[in-house]
């Protein structure tokens, strides 16, 4: 081990660390517009708001079912309701961790740091695997 | 709104109770509202993941969260959250409350008996952690004293790491509770670098068994977004008051709700609940 390492976070952590701030205020901020824009009623939901309590005492697959609710990624499809549209911050918050790992790959590469590229590149893989919706689930 | 206060009240006791927001969200959202247990775990995991996400910049930037550490734990753990979430999803809902309820009541005997090691003696880092070169340097600022830290049993904790993300993606609790035990009493990791490590470790776990229980239609906004939010600034609230309450007799409150919210989801699932 080496005795004579500085005090302080290494280049690619301090990278992580900004990207990560920044994404987690992009999406934050563009999840409390767009729940304001469900809450306050200003964008019609697919659910109606005062039936949600009928539906959220279900399983998934019954909630699913009785609303005839697509799954993975069809809420795409779905913006024009105001309650998908808080998907899309809830997705980002997700989906920053991604973005984050993808940053530092090259900082690795370069600082000749080949074993913690590749363990990023295979976390990039994980999560992008389990952002995509291949697998799937038996369901109750 | 009585989420959103639920929530605010459990993100200051998590902070002065020195426990994730994970935890306490789903037994006692799941105990004590009428949410579906599918829903509460998604639920669950958005705001442990929120959590970590609004912490994890601070502890990196601050060389307290190491990243060299949390690399291949996050690799690990977020990969087993996969199949946690898939096996917690697939398995009727009274076995997953009937497990919940145990796996909290475990979580009870662990706050009560688990020793915490401020600065572990570690005589010489392993093989493993010596090739991924993980150790680090800190300063704590309580002595001014200059930290140089390492790691030993690293397999071992790696193969530990399979586990809390197996349980992690299963119950939606968020790991923290499993993760510093694993990185400060096996690893040797110093506390606050083990602490700062499993918060940011939080926002790669649970993203990845997020997204699976998104994809499976398990998240509600009118559920997750007042909860985020709630937590969020409970927790702003809590690291103030920190300074002016006594930890431990909010540490002994939490074992109290937890206690209680574990024996709910047990006798939940037993269908006499």
């Amino acid at each position: 081990m080496s005795q004579d390492q500085k005090i302080g976070p290494s280049p690619e952590q301090v990278l992580y660390a900004n990207i990560l701030n920044k994404g987690m205020l992009i999406g934050l901020g563009v999840l409390l517009i767009t729940f304001a824009l469900y809450v306050f009623g200003i964008i019609a939901p697919y659910v109606p708001l005062d039936q949600l309590s009928n539906y959220w005492g279900h399983s998934v697959t019954e909630y699913l079912h009785e609303l005839d609710i697509p799954t993975g990624w069809a809420w795409l499809g779905m913006l024009g309701y105001s309650d998908f549209l808080n998907f899309i911050g809830i997705a980002f918050l997700a989906g920053v961790s991604i973005i984050c790992y993808m940053a530092i790959v090259p900082t690795l590469l370069k600082n000749g740091d080949t074993i913690y590229a590749v363990l990023a590149i295979l976390e990039v893989i994980v999560l992008t695997a389990a952002a995509s919706g291949i697998f799937g689930s038996g369901g109750h | 709104m009585i989420l959103l206060v639920a929530t605010f009240i459990m993100g200051i006791i998590a902070v002065l109770g020195g426990v994730g927001g994970g935890v306490l969200f789903v037994p006692i959202i799941s105990g004590f509202f009428p949410f579906h247990l599918d829903f509460v775990r998604g639920a669950g995991l958005l705001v442990a993941l929120a959590g970590a996400l609004a912490a994890g910049p601070g502890l990196l930037r601050s060389g307290l969260a190491s990243l060299r550490l949390a690399i291949p734990v996050a690799l690990i753990a977020s990969s087993c959250a996969i199949v946690g979430a898939m096996v917690g999803l697939a398995l009727p809902t009274n076995i997953v409350q009937l497990c919940l309820g145990g796996t909290i009541l475990g979580i009870c005997v662990l706050m009560l008996t688990a020793k915490k090691s401020t600065l572990p003696d570690v005589p010489e880092s392993d093989k493993l952690s010596s090739i991924l070169k993980i150790y680090g340097v800190y300063r704590e600022e309580s002595t001014g004293e200059t930290i140089n830290w390492k790691v030993h049993r690293t397999p071992l904790g790696l193969c530990l790491f399979v586990i809390i993300g197996i349980m992690a993606g299963m119950f939606g609790l968020g790991a923290g509770w499993a993760n510093v035990p694993v990185l400060n009493l096996l690893m040797g990791a110093p506390l606050k670098i083990s602490v700062a490590t499993s918060k940011f470790l939080l926002s790669i776990t649970d993203t990845s068994a997020a997204w699976i229980y998104m994809n499976q239609g398990c998240v509600i906004p009118m559920m997750v977004v007042p909860s985020l939010v709630g937590i969020m600034l409970g927790s702003f609230v809590g690291v103030r008051i920190l300074k002016v309450v006594k930890p431990t007799f909010i540490r002994w409150m939490v074992i109290g709700i937890l206690a209680f919210a574990g024996i709910k989801a047990f006798t939940k699932g037993l269908g006499i609940g």
